[in-house]
């Protein structure tokens, strides 16, 4: 099937603005007729909780969390782009859309991208309205600095705690609405599934995480803002919390899932120290404007590096390997995240890791120093260096951080046309849980642009003109969808539950992490990912005879949550694997190895593969059927990514 | 490194709860505190026993979800969050007692796990500008000194774990709800509610049931993101001009 | 509730009451303290005497003493009635506490050297203000009139080693007091600022061991005299 992402007509400059005009309204005073349901209160979230409440609308946001402000938003370092042009260095709404359509490697949509980078511009105004404190310069105006290699300075930062900031903000917005009592709060509660009737979503079963009490909610609308997925690796830069349990679910109701194997893999994360590992902690991607990226030249240095005969510091400089410097002479250490990622990733196979498990690189501040001192380097980059040395114990002024690629952010998500709407009726997706405007890379400092884009300034207008069609009257919560649902969810506890089995959950999680990293990591080839799939099934009948849930439904039961969480990764597992196969070119955080230039570049292949890949879910042990959406280009010219 | 573990267990609140003991072995220095509870609770999972129940997110610092009251201090022995304590803190045979928060207003909820949403209600109580979505000025309009936005900013960076009520003797919460208060007092935009704001969050606050401060220091001296007692210092100054001159009778 | 009611019910107005109270009685000690200088003169007690009368009889000073008797009862109230507030906020404490590595002892013994304090005050008024109020006390004769002669009370009850020790380890106490007291007191007006702060700081510390040691100096002073 082809999709149809009801994009407006008109010129792209010119889309959004008609089509707020075009759009049906709802009347102020119906307004408090119609309920929304918001999963998930991260900054998607919280700001689009918040913003229907102002207009109106009644609310109800649910999080697992204990607090809506807990989302891991709120772990955000770098910034937030707008095209504020405030540095009057050549930004403008256009440039910004631009250079996210080249950075997403030409696999997003054009009138989604251009309306982000429209919206920007707002989003920093009602920041700072709110009082979030960004950084500022000395004449008390707004500073910017650049990020990611961008041309011009756009990106606006709270130090190394945007997200934090960011989401309090609109955390606090939230939390005037809730004290209005237009919005109702619901944390430590988990939505389980999505209920539909005659095609449309009309509400969501929830299990209350304390109580383990299954409960109904009717809506006339649902906004699934749950964040990504990146948590299907195990290991990632996610929270422990971050699921696909949701964004899962739904689309086993009917929502097309695009792109699920577009995941960023971000370059500067702290390497795993051993199998104890639980998380992988990201250091600010800033850090490579002024550390140099390398690895000893030889085997042998780096084993000697490995087994401590050796220190850093006492290989020399002809012996070190600046292997981003030598590769990309223009942009050196600045390249791309997914370059950087990959090129970390061959020379650690190649041998050439630096620490004890083989796969790190360094980061060296030690030229920074000697050139602008260490007080200028502590004040640039202090808090990320205690960071370091907390968790590594090592000292980063003295020796060079260990630094090694981890999975980021998921580009990937629930499909879903102009308005965030996904191919179910009344079912919204916003934030990371869809998958519209980075394509198949997504640049540094626009998650949090898109999570609050979606938020405060699409939702808001798109929802109406759903909701002006839908009767007033709520389904009763005793609907047949709804019992019926339940009884799907409360049947499924008692099986995970019933299983009994011998293997912990995070036995199985890990297992699953570790098929994907190894073949549907940061380089894939069909023959990787053709038995990848064969363990995924095979680990899916493991888990389902042999996964050992503990303790009962009726309390607050981390097992449980977790089992369910698992269970989900392992079949999304299986589809980011057979997207990843189907694709059979390179593109952006999806490299394969078969496709690449001849200089290893990511080789596209426009002709077959400028669609956005949306699949259908077809009913269990089926294979999903594969829905597109061709990706239509009329603004800018599909180039070959360059950074030599 | 061997450990013994002494760990508050609570099947949840209305049972009465006691610690359990717990040994392990082959804990890394490189591990996290809470991998190492991770490596406790694949152990109990394996013997079929109920893994220990504790608040844990991000695991980067900055959620505020991990509490933990170990050997005697919130978060541990260093200034930082539970999920960056590392093992390298401890010794080989250390014996290491680990309770949930203790304050009335943060009753437990199972185990570790307390319910901390009497500081949502603080927050709900005034800890905002009341600005709709939309229709504010361009963000360049409100220019705001250097020097106020970054200590503004200090107050801000609070991640709202409870480790302020946890140390203080007397579980006062005054340290999170001034960091908010002292903000939006500082900020322009803060302005236009700034009476009502302390007045209401401050009842919020007494309403929850929280302690009285005896400025001991103990909150900022236990706080991961070292929160400055000059906060409360200002709430003070906030409170006591606001009850004086609004027009609240 | 009046919002007068409501604002000295509420945590920050109860301790605005304790700090006011607090600096009040720390402007009493400083009365009280250089008029007991007075002990050192040399002058067989005449300007002692002549003080004390003054103290006893002079209607301004009446008008004080009872804002200083308030202000006692006040804080006294105050503190057991924000003391019961915070025990109910931890019913359940912790099985083990390192209040030392983030506090200092004498911040977390407020109460404690508060109450040993009051049972000082106690003694010590009956040991002279009762006397001197309703107590049979020697006469002594000056050019300027006749005094009751408190300066020999005080000799008398100071040649008491006991006593002497009693009023040098309540010193200490207050000592200790007041060294959290000062300053905290200012911390909860809200008066905290970069400039001032650590001045106020040190003008505390410097009280609290000044003052203390000048009261304590006294009966050691007379003990000793006693000997001769």
């Amino acid at each position: 099937m082809i999709l149809d992402s009801k994009i407006p007509a008109g010129s792209l400059a010119e889309k959004w603005t008609k089509h707020k005009f075009n759009m049906k309204l709802v009347n102020p005073a119906n307004k408090r007729k119609y309920e929304v349901i918001v999963v998930g209160t991260g900054l998607a979230g919280a700001s689009a909780a918040a913003s229907l409440a102002e207009l109106g609308y009644n609310v109800k946001a649910f999080c697992f969390q204990d607090s809506p402000r807990r989302a891991h938003s709120i772990a955000a370092q770098g910034g937030i782009n707008a095209a504020k042009n405030y540095q009057n260095d050549g930004d403008s709404v256009f440039r910004l859309f631009y250079d996210t359509i080249k950075g997403g490697d030409y696999r997003s949509r054009e009138a989604n991208v251009y309306r982000l980078a429209e919206v920007s511009v707002s989003i920093i105004d009602q920041c700072v309205a709110q009082g979030v404190p960004f950084a500022r310069e000395y004449g008390g105006l707004l500073a910017n600095r650049s990020f990611g290699g961008a041309q011009v300075s756009r990106t606006f930062y709270a130090r190394g705690q945007t997200g934090q900031q960011l989401l309090l903000g609109a955390y606090s917005a939230l939390s005037r609405q809730v004290a209005n009592g237009k919005v109702k709060l619901y944390p430590r509660t988990e939505m389980m599934d999505l209920v539909t009737v005659e095609g449309k979503a009309r509400g969501i079963v929830t299990r209350n995480l304390i109580t383990g009490a299954i409960e109904s909610h009717s809506a006339h609308a649902v906004l699934l803002c749950t964040g990504g997925y990146g948590n299907v690796f195990f290991l990632s830069t996610n929270a422990m919390g971050s699921n696909v349990t949701a964004a899962w679910r739904a689309h086993k109701k009917g929502a097309f899932f695009a792109n699920p194997c577009y995941t960023q893999i971000h370059p500067t994360c702290i390497p795993v120290s051993g199998d104890h590992q639980s998380k992988l902690t990201l250091m600010s991607e800033s850090l490579r404007n002024d550390g140099r990226v390398w690895v000893p030249k030889t085997i042998e240095l780096a084993q000697k590096l490995r087994k401590r005969e050796i220190l850093p510091r006492d290989i020399k400089d002809e012996d070190r390997d600046y292997y981003l410097e030598r590769r990309y002479p223009s942009f050196g250490n600045l390249v791309p995240r997914d370059v950087a990622s990959r090129n970390a990733k061959y020379v650690c196979d190649e041998g050439r890791g630096v620490n004890e498990t083989g796969e790190a690189v360094f980061l060296d501040f030690r030229d920074a120093i000697s050139r602008d001192g260490e007080d200028l380097i502590s004040a640039k980059y202090g808090n990320l260096f205690d960071m370091y040395q907390q968790i590594t114990g090592e000292n980063p002024y003295q020796t060079p951080m260990k630094i090694y690629p981890a999975v980021h952010y998921t580009m990937g998500g629930l499909w879903v046309d102009y308005h965030l709407m996904t191919s179910v009726p009344g079912l919204y997706a916003l934030g990371e849980a869809n998958f519209s405007d980075h394509g198949a890379n997504r640049l540094g400092a626009s998650a949090l642009m898109q999570g609050l884009a979606d938020g405060y300034f699409v939702i808001p207008y798109t929802i109406g003109n759903y909701l002006a069609g839908m009767p007033y009257d709520k389904l009763p919560v005793d609907h047949e969808a709804f019992r019926s649902a339940e009884k799907a969810v409360k049947d499924k506890i008692q099986k995970l539950l019933g299983i009994k089995g011998k293997k912990t959950i995070d036995d199985f999680h890990k297992r699953l992490g570790k098929i994907m990293w190894e073949y549907c990591g940061m380089a894939r080839n069909a023959e990787g990912l053709q038995k990848a799939i064969g363990l995924i099934q095979e680990l899916k009948k493991e888990f389902w005879k042999d996964v050992k849930v503990l303790g009962d439904n009726e309390e607050l039961n981390l097992s449980l949550e977790k089992a369910h969480r698992v269970a989900d990764f392992i079949e999304l597992g299986e589809l980011m694997v057979r997207d990843a196969l189907h694709r059979n070119e390179s593109c952006g955080g999806h490299f394969r190895d078969e496709y690449q230039t001849e200089e290893g570049e990511a080789l596209r292949d426009d002709e077959n593969f400028a669609y956005v890949a949306a699949w259908e879910h077809k009913g269990n042990d089926v294979p999903e059927e594969l829905n597109k959406e061709i990706l239509e280009f009329e603004n800018v010219k599909l180039t070959q990514r360059s950074y030599k | 490194m061997n450990l013994t573990l002494k760990v508050w267990r609570q099947k949840n609140n209305a049972d009465k709860g006691s610690f359990n003991n717990y040994t392990l072995t082959g804990i890394s220095e490189d591990m996290s505190f809470l991998e190492m509870l991770d490596v406790l609770n694949e152990e109990l999972s394996e013997k079929n026993e109920d893994p220990v129940h504790f608040d844990h997110d991000c695991r980067e610092g900055i959620c505020g979800m991990c509490s933990l009251y170990i050997n005697g201090k919130p978060h541990g022995p260093q200034q930082t969050t539970t999920c960056q304590l590392h093992m390298r803190s401890f010794k080989d045979g250390d014996t290491i007692v680990i309770e949930p928060w203790r304050a009335s207003a943060f009753p437990v909820v199972k185990d570790l796990v307390v319910d901390r949403g009497a500081f949502d209600r603080i927050i709900q109580a005034g800890g905002y500008v009341s600005v709709n979505t939309g229709g504010v000025p361009d963000a360049n309009e409100i220019p705001i000194p250097k020097r106020i936005a970054d200590e503004a900013f200090d107050a801000a960076t609070c991640i709202g774990c409870g480790a302020c009520v946890a140390a203080c003797k007397n579980a006062s919460a005054m340290l999170f709800t001034s960091a908010k208060i002292s903000q939006l007092a500082m900020l322009p935009q803060g302005q236009v509610e700034r009476k009502e704001r302390a007045e209401q969050m401050v009842a919020q606050m007494d309403a929850e049931g929280f302690g009285a401060c005896t400025n001991t220091g103990a909150c900022s001296a236990e706080c991961p993101k070292g929160i400055s007692l000059t906060n409360i210092a200002r709430m003070n100054r906030e409170y006591f001009s606001a009850v004086a001159s609004s027009e609240n009778v | 509730m009046s919002w007068v009611t409501k604002t000295f019910s509420s945590t920050l107005g109860r301790k605005l009451l304790m700090a006011l109270t607090g600096l009040f009685l720390i402007i009493f000690l400083i009365g009280h303290v250089s008029g007991n200088m007075l002990l050192f003169k040399g002058d067989g007690g005449q300007a002692f005497n002549e003080y004390a009368d003054f103290m006893t009889t002079n209607q301004l000073v009446k008008a004080l003493s009872y804002l200083t008797y308030i202000s006692i009862i006040a804080h006294v109230v105050y503190a057991i009635i924000l003391s019961v507030v915070n025990k109910k906020a931890r019913p359940v404490g912790y099985a083990e506490v390192k209040a030392s590595s983030n506090s200092s002892w004498n911040s977390r013994n407020m109460g404690v050297l508060g109450t040993i304090i009051l049972i000082f005050i106690v003694v010590h008024l009956q040991n002279f203000w009762a006397q001197m109020h309703w107590g049979s006390i020697p006469m002594v004769t000056y050019e300027s009139g006749e005094y009751r002669d408190l300066y020999a009370v005080v000799n008398l009850a100071f040649s008491n080693i006991g006593l002497v020790i009693l009023y040098v380890v309540a010193m200490a106490f207050l000592g200790f007091h007041l060294n959290h007291g000062f300053a905290s007191a200012f911390q909860t007006l809200g008066l905290n600022h970069k400039k001032y702060t650590p001045a106020i700081k040190f003008i505390g510390s410097a009280f609290s061991i000044l003052v203390p040691a000048l009261f304590a100096s006294m009966p050691i002073y007379i003990y000793f005299s006693s000997l001769n």
